[in-house]
């Protein structure tokens, strides 16, 4: 700190004179001279993945701009015209004002193919770092206390952000988004008893009618924009109020933050990954063609093409639908479409009803009801990270069944082979994950655990002066120590039908909620402790004990084993054949 | 020098510095300090002799910590480095500013209005908008790393908990205010404010209403009728059985009157396949069907979307959507896929004319399943 300064002082040039009195002119008016500086030394804890929920932000303003300029040439109207425009393949084609329009935007406005194919491939921008964002936030456990109600509200985030994906591409009227929404009616058609009236309601009558566009129009434009731009707000502050969570690592606790503050460096920073992300847009758009409605032609009911897929975010949606065998009831006359219903509601439903629910589970699983500051390395919450697995294998076959087709075709395997492979891996494949990532887990705790009892190897074999051979091993970092040491090993609660001292069953643990508790609680907490091996150096055969580093009391105890044993060490034999220090000859 | 050297040289001591709270670097390399791994490359096989020499002396300067972020850290930079950081951060932003320019150009110099000039005028202003946007990007990047002093500062952080007392005193203050307004001690003002509020949230539900009519018995039928002809799709001419002049193809008809409708025809919609004689079988319907000729809906009945795909050698019907796989000979039952009907099949015969016509509508609802449809 004190040497910063000293280099400010050393290199301070004089201000422009237009930022001499900022701050007194924001104190006379705001009273701002403490809190905004407050604000400006605010500490920024830096981790490549903190930036994936920067990329989300950015794309959203991206698509903001993107959008209001669209809006000033899209017509949401589903009046019939006859087209005589530029893209003459279509010339006389009967087609609705909202494709029309679309087709003036992409070929008639200047830079309006542009921004069409900025602000599509910023929405699927926008909905990947969503999913990136969100995988870390639980990997990490992140999500724990005090920022539970932060992870809910980035759960609805995402789902508004779906809607409002759905909702935009569906606005051109094409024939590809058309059949989206006629896929759309037929879900919905199959709610039991409303479903009908909520058909009818939302288009005005009978599919496709004439009032579905400018309706999701209205909704694109104003409803979901602006309860995603009040809920990211929200999402904000609170993070700010709170501060960032950190990775673990030397001098990081539950107790502070470390990082480079906001002003100037995280403001420059972020400034420059929003021209990044809005660069990468920007290329993406000028090279790589989405969404060419021009190709797909205007909805009609009757036409389709084979490859029909909508974007990713909903392909795993399309991907439950296709998977689905043809249930369905005929319950006292009426139609109960569980081939619809099951695939539409349930898989989505699980994973977001699971993940909101996950931090209160765990919570009442653990019994850990702790502020968490400080993220999780995966490895080190072996069933949570087991349980992520599992849910990325589950969402990730049901996406490529959404593709069947193309897989099909590209891979030459039969159509109904693939979909067959599906049904079985759909169960199959997450209980893989599973169990795979949690073995996965538990063996990297155990590597943990080995590199801080015993060090590095370094490949270095010595001879004794008995004639033994040993590996030499180099104790850790002090970086990478902290790092190993910031494991936690979940407490254990009392198994089921555990006692007090009196003999009364203690109420926690028993009876079905205690024991489902229990049996929850050891699923959850099936962890190595990485500090289970005290004096573990000594126990080796004779003379070994130098090439370890003892594990004292978790801290303290890391001065390289070459220097620190040159007194009486534990096997004061080999006291001089200490390993090279670390310089070696540099 | 081995590689065991120099990596260990780079591992604890280069963590160390890095990390020591308000300790700042010389930010000469942005990513050259701190990113070697921890594990030395291992050797393979026996070093050579001087190297193994070397490996056994004990650590040169004893301490084991090894200096290898330079203590001039806090020296004031090289100004050299710093002028040439900011010459690039400079050209980096000249740049950007001339693709700006650029785009104001390209926006203004080329017109559209032709699928080539519309192409060329997106990659124009694509490629202008992208080297403006990523330039200064790689400015401000390279002025935050090359430019900037390296901090790792630590800041104190606040359980989110107030204070017991706070929490105490919030806690008083609310309760304090449902004993002066009453909400506590009058339920009767309590309930009826609650009862009052259930009516208040239904309100906005049922202005929804008038989004559109009521389904009634519409989603039960079409517009066909007895009689009406079917046009082929797209050209619109009504056909004649002997029109098929081979076996095997798909057609797509709309009834005459209504083919540019969509609405009617997102019902109403319907394929023609022309078999050998003979190859029809049960389900099928024969008396609804004219020389081996026959209609089925083309709305699937699985979320509606239109089965277009035929394949000729399997006589199979697929939807495209979904893969729901109906046979076609075999009143196209359903053989794969999520649908779970056949697609209901058109009565046909032929007018005064010889012309196809409809023998009246399908006999049960067409397309998806729904809740009404028994």
């Amino acid at each position: 700190m004190s040497s910063q300064d000293g280099q400010a002082a050393a290199t301070q040039a004089a201000p422009p004179k237009a930022l001499v009195d900022v701050g007194g002119f924001l104190d006379d008016r705001f009273r701002g001279a403490r809190g905004v500086r407050t604000f400006l030394k605010k500490i920024f804890p830096d981790h490549w993945t903190f930036l994936l929920g920067e990329i989300a932000l950015y794309s959203f303003i991206i698509l903001l701009l993107s959008g209001t300029f669209l809006a000033l040439f899209f017509q949401p109207s589903m009046t019939d015209v006859v087209y005589h425009g530029t893209y003459t393949r279509l010339d006389g084609v009967r087609m609705s004002e909202a494709y029309a329009s679309t087709l003036n935007i992409s070929f008639d406005v200047r830079g309006g193919l542009l921004m069409r194919q900025i602000h599509h491939w910023a929405a699927d921008l926008f909905m990947a770092a969503i999913m990136a964002h969100m995988l870390r936030i639980f990997f990490t456990g992140a999500y724990r206390k005090p920022r539970d109600v932060n992870w809910l509200i980035g759960i609805v985030l995402f789902t508004l952000g779906m809607l409002e994906g759905l909702f935009g591409y569906s606005l051109p009227d094409d024939l590809l988004s058309g059949t989206g929404l006629r896929i759309l009616e037929g879900v919905i058609l199959g709610i039991p008893i409303v479903g009908t009236y909520i058909s009818f309601f939302l288009f005005g009558g009978q599919f496709p009618g004439h009032d579905i566009i400018p309706r999701l129009y209205v909704i694109h434009v104003l409803l979901i924009p602006g309860l995603i731009l009040g809920l990211v707000a929200a999402h904000l502050f609170i993070m700010f109020h709170q501060k960032h969570t950190q990775m673990p690592g030397k001098g990081r606790t539950e107790k502070n933050v470390v990082g480079a503050p906001m002003y100037p460096y995280f403001m420059a920073k972020t400034g420059a990954f929003f021209f990044f992300v809005f660069g990468v847009l920007a290329l993406m758009s000028t090279v790589a063609q989405v969404n060419p409605i021009w190709l797909y032609g205007p909805y009609n009911p009757l036409s389709i093409s084979a490859g029909s897929q909508p974007d990713f975010y909903m392909g795993f949606l399309e991907g439950t639908l296709r998977v689905s065998p043809s249930w369905t009831w005929d319950l006292a006359g009426h139609t109960v479409a569980w081939n619809v219903l099951v695939p539409a509601l349930v898989p989505l439903g699980l994973i977001f009803t699971g993940a909101a629910l996950w931090p209160f589970i765990e919570r009442w699983a653990t019994g850990d009801y702790a502020e968490h500051n400080v993220n999780d390395r995966p490895r080190n919450a072996p069933t949570r990270t087991a349980i992520g697995m599992a849910t990325v294998a589950f969402y990730g076959i049901m996406l490529l069944e959404g593709a069947n087709d193309l897989i099909a075709d590209h891979l030459d395997i039969p159509l109904y082979t693939i979909t067959w492979i599906a049904r079985f891996a759909v169960f199959l494949g997450p209980a893989i994950a599973y169990f795979a990532t949690k073995r996965i887990c538990l063996g990297l705790q155990r590597k943990d655990r080995e590199l801080l009892e015993h060090g590095l190897e370094t490949g270095i074999i010595r001879q004794m002066p008995n004639g033994e051979f040993i590996e030499v091993h180099r104790p850790v970092s002090e970086e990478k120590r902290a790092v190993l040491l910031s494991a936690q090993a979940p407490l254990p609660l009392p198994p089921a039908g555990t006692t007090d001292e009196n003999g009364i069953p203690i109420p926690a643990t028993s009876g079905l909620a205690g024991r489902l508790r229990a049996a929850a609680n050891r699923v959850i907490t099936e962890s190595i402790p990485v500090n289970g091996g005290n004096g573990h150096g000594n126990g080796h055969a004779g003379g070994h004990g130098n090439g370890h580093a003892a594990l004292g009391d978790g801290q303290a105890e890391h001065a390289p084993v070459g220097a620190a044993p040159r007194g009486p060490g534990p096997a004061g034999a080999d006291g001089d054949d200490a390993e090279p220090g670390p310089s070696g000859d540099a | 020098m081995s590689d065991i050297d120099k990596t260990s040289a780079a591992g604890p001591g280069d963590g160390d510095a890095q990390q020591s709270p308000g300790e700042q670097h010389a930010a000469g390399g942005p990513e050259g300090t701190g990113e070697q791994p921890d594990r030395p490359r291992r050797v393979i096989g026996t070093p050579s002799p001087a190297t193994a020499r070397t490996l056994l002396e004990p650590a040169g300067d004893g301490s084991g910590h090894s200096p290898a972020v330079p203590e001039t850290a806090t020296q004031p930079e090289d100004e050299a480095k710093a002028k040439r950081a900011e010459r690039i951060v400079a050209a980096f932003f000249l740049l950007s500013m001339l693709a700006s320019i650029g785009f104001i150009a390209a926006y203004v110099g080329m017109p559209v209005h032709t699928l080539p000039r519309t192409f060329h005028s997106n990659l124009a202003l694509g490629t202008a908008m992208t080297v403006g946007f990523l330039s200064m990007a790689a400015g401000a990047v390279i002025w935050v790393r090359r430019l900037m002093p390296e901090v790792d500062l630590e800041e104190p952080r606040k359980p989110v908990a107030s204070t017991q007392e706070d929490r105490q005193a919030f806690q008083e203050t609310f309760m304090q205010g449902g004993q002066d307004s009453g909400f506590i001690k009058r339920p009767l003002v309590r309930r009826t404010l609650i009862a009052a509020t259930l009516p208040l949230a239904l309100a906005p539900i049922v202005l929804l209403r008038d989004l559109g009519p009521l389904p009634g018995t519409s989603l039960r039928h079409t517009v066909w009728r007895k009689g009406m002809r079917l046009l082929v799709y797209g050209s619109n001419r009504p056909i004649k059985p002997e029109d098929f002049n081979s076996p095997g193809g798909l057609i797509t008809v709309v009834p005459d009157g209504y083919q540019d409708d969509d609405d009617a025809l997102a019902k109403a919609a319907a394929i023609l396949i022309r078999f050998e004689p003979g190859q029809l079988q049960k389900p099928t319907v024969m008396d609804w069907t004219v020389q081996n000729i026959v209609a089925y809906s083309k709305i699937c009945t699985h979320v509606g979307c239109p089965v277009a795909l035929y394949e000729q050698t399997t006589q199979h019907i697929l939807c495209p959507c979904h893969q729901s796989t109906f046979d076609a000979p075999r009143g196209a039952t359903v053989i794969f896929g999520p649908a779970p009907r056949p697609l209901p099949q058109l009565p046909l015969t032929t007018d005064a004319e010889g012309y196809l016509v409809a023998a009246g509508d399908f006999n049960e609802p067409v397309g998806p399943s729904f809740w009404e449809r028994g």
